[in-house]
């Protein structure tokens, strides 16, 4: 699966998703319950803005000095007995990682919940080689089995499912017999998955934050999954986007501190896992190869805009929850493996303006997720700035907004013209109008209509009643 | 080896506007630091509490006791989760805490079968901690906010005790006890900057395996263990 996940146009994408109300109640449901238990851990933890600030210092200075940061893992993780692999481009980091598969015979292949390898499609590099891959995250194990259904969220990934359909899909791929509880399911997805687990060559985890002073890879699970994934099969690779770094081990307990109770509300989550090279002499578990992949794949290029703070982000998906236009259009809609606020920004950066320039007005700029944020990105800033870059340097308006723009342009410029249209607006809106709303409008507003109400134009001018105010106050 | 590092980095640089680095090691002059004030001004007895409400939370049975009861609460602890087979480190610490006995000469009589870990058997290691009712380790740092044993790899401390059983208990001596996980990262850093080798894996556990990917309802036990007990060891 590539960033992009779908052909649909992001209009159509919303209508179609608007229909299907099992996942818009369970897209809210999760929301409500993700942001409360982010804010309580907040609260319980106290002085929630300073950690904030702490996490925002901490990012920023990583990606100012990322350079020096990302020589020194490599180093560290060298002296370590590990291979880094350093990838200008998707197909660069696939190339490698085939290689290494190749080298070591590798047929099975294990993989751990890892955005970055979904943006480089690496499973359908690997499977067109011949290698079975599998996905030991129990929401990918879901939507891999389901004919790779994309994930709608970047830490809840099968969110838009409900248990009756994941046991449809059990039961046809897994022969599976028992009922739709989750205990269940989740039994036997534990039961089939241990087996593959004993018998995979290579195992493939992302990385959630690298640790430039010791060479160490930090992976942060609640299933356990990246552990049995790092340790059981003889060769491990793990791949990270290239910003996903802190200098020492005090920042990464900062940064892992704020990732779980922002994406989940837990102080830590189950597993919190510091990898630093392959097995040492005389360990019995662990792999015996260690390699480390780093991909660039557009992210330098924003290094150095105005658009740099998007690399601060963690992947905690807070914004995401909070986001009251992906509570409606859910994540499908947005066509990337980076949906809600986050992927709005990021994507069309990675992706480019042709297949994403939809996303940035996905957003009613209310910032809920700028100050959801636990690494502080003005995310609503960022969507604004995207909306200037379209219009102003791309020339590439939406056309209604184009066509609006133009006759306002016209109307405005004359006097005479100015004053026509404006004493006109009302009766000629009358049609469209009821209670003072608009809800089906004609022409330029008809696609600002469709999704939501307009006001009607004043029957009383502002100029009118500004020359009765005036005449009025003179009497007095 | 390193592949490609001198290209991709120069780019990062001029990407940033600037000649690259790699010798003048970043200030870090942080404004804010909120964890030197987050549970730092804890007694003992009082983190003890902190620990004893989280594991509530984290569907963790916390048990107490002293050196001396320690054996006799391991052998009941071990009893209620089913028996064995077990998975255990090979490491000083169960002789120091007095349960050579336990697991020499008490468990074998009962018929409890006991796997040490021992690094000489290679991979029949793994197949026997998969194999296993119960993993026990010690912790070598506990963390009380949050309720995470910390756990070292090494020779004889695999890293799947502790995950491939289907219980797992963890012996958690007193004095391993900090507030958070800043304390136990200092000291890792602390290591990483006094030249000495970190283990290949450091784990923190801090619970049993669980998942809400379906339905956002919480499954206990999914890849790790199902369940999950804390002996903590009155030790000073």
């Amino acid at each position: 699966m590539a960033m992009k996940i779908g052909e649909g146009k992001f209009k159509e994408n919303v209508n179609k998703n608007m229909e299907d109300t099992f996942m818009r109640g369970a897209v809210a449901g999760a929301q409500e319950r993700l942001r409360t238990r982010r804010l309580d851990a907040a609260e319980e933890l106290g002085n929630w803005e300073e950690w904030r600030s702490h996490g925002e210092e901490i990012r920023k200075h990583v990606l100012d000095n990322l350079d020096y940061y990302l020589h020194e893992l490599a180093e560290n993780l060298q002296k370590r007995g590990g291979h880094v692999f350093f990838a200008e481009t998707a197909d660069e980091a696939t190339g490698y990682i085939r290689e290494v598969v190749n080298a070591n015979g590798g047929k099975k292949i294990l993989k751990a919940k890892s955005m970055v390898t979904e943006e480089i499609s690496l499973n359908q590099v690997l499977e067109q080689e011949g290698c079975k891959v599998i996905e030991t995250d129990l929401g990918e194990y879901i939507l891999q089995l389901d004919e790779h259904d994309p994930p709608s969220h970047i830490v809840a990934p099968a969110l838009h499912k409900n248990k009756e359909q994941i046991r449809d899909v059990f039961s046809d791929k897994l022969d599976y017999k028992m009922t739709s509880k989750p205990e269940e399911l989740a039994l036997h997805a534990r039961e089939t998955l241990r087996q593959e687990f004993l018998t995979a060559d290579i195992g493939i985890t992302g990385c959630n934050f690298a640790i430039a002073e010791s060479g160490s890879v930090g992976l942060v699970t609640n299933e356990g999954n990246a552990g049995l994934v790092s340790d059981l099969p003889k060769t491990q690779i793990a791949v990270m986007g290239m910003e996903r770094i802190v200098p020492t081990f005090e920042e990464f307990e900062v940064l892992v501190g704020l990732l779980t109770r922002s994406a989940v509300g837990q102080k830590l989550t189950s597993y919190i896992t510091a990898l630093t090279g392959p097995r040492e002499e005389g360990d019995a578990d662990g792999p015996e190869e260690f390699h480390l992949v780093i991909v660039d794949n557009g992210r330098s290029k924003i290094l150095g805009t105005e658009f740099q703070s998007v690399l601060q982000c963690i992947r905690c998906a807070a914004c995401i929850n909070v986001c009251p236009v992906y509570r409606h259009i859910g994540g499908h809609s947005y066509n990337s493996i980076y949906p809600g606020p986050i992927g709005a920004v990021l994507t069309p950066l990675l992706g480019g303006y042709d297949d994403f320039k939809d996303l940035p007005y996905a957003s009613t700029l209310c910032a809920a997720c700028t100050d959801a944020c636990p690494v502080k990105i003005p995310l609503h800033e960022l969507l604004h700035k995207h909306r200037q870059v379209i219009v102003e340097r791309e020339g590439r308006a939406p056309i209604s907004e184009k066509l609006a723009m133009k006759a306002f342009g016209l109307g405005a410029a004359s006097n005479p013209m100015y004053a026509a249209g404006s004493k006109m607006a009302a009766a000629m809106m009358k049609p469209f109008t009821k209670n003072d709303r608009i809800s089906s409008g004609p022409g330029p507003l008809k696609a600002w209509t469709e999704i939501r109400e307009f006001p009607a134009p004043n029957k009383e001018r502002f100029r009118d009643w500004f020359k009765q105010h005036e005449k009025g106050g003179g009497e007095q | 080896m390193i592949y490609q590092r001198e290209s991709f980095l120069n780019n990062v640089a001029r990407q940033l506007g600037r000649s690259r680095n790699i010798s003048v090691r970043p200030e870090r002059n942080w404004q804010f630091r909120p964890q030197d004030k987050t549970l730092t001004d804890k007694t003992p007895d009082e983190l003890m509490n902190v620990l004893r409400d989280q594991c509530r939370l984290i569907h963790t049975e916390l048990i107490e006791t002293t050196s001396s009861r320690l054996a006799e609460i391991l052998e009941a602890t071990v009893h209620l989760y089913g028996g064995g087979p077990i998975s255990l480190w090979k490491d000083p610490r169960f002789t120091e805490f007095g349960l050579d006995g336990l697991l020499k000469e008490t468990w074998p009589l009962h018929n409890v079968e006991v796997n040490e870990w021992d690094p000489s058997c290679g991979r029949e290691n793994i197949t026997q901690a998969e194999r296993a009712n119960i993993g026990i380790t010690f912790s070598d740092i506990t963390l009380a906010e949050s309720g995470t044993v910390v756990l070292f790899s090494g020779a004889g401390k695999g890293r799947t005790v502790s995950l491939l059983p289907r219980s797992y208990i963890a012996l958690v001596p007193k004095s391993t006890i900090v507030p958070r996980m800043t304390q136990a990262a200092q000291e890792i850093s602390r290591r990483v900057q006094a030249g000495e080798t970190i283990s290949s894996c450091i784990n923190f556990i801090t619970g049993p395996s669980n998942s809400a990917d379906i339905e956002m309802n919480l499954v206990v036990g999914v890849h790790g263990p199902v369940k999950a007990a804390y002996i903590v060891i009155e030790d000073r």
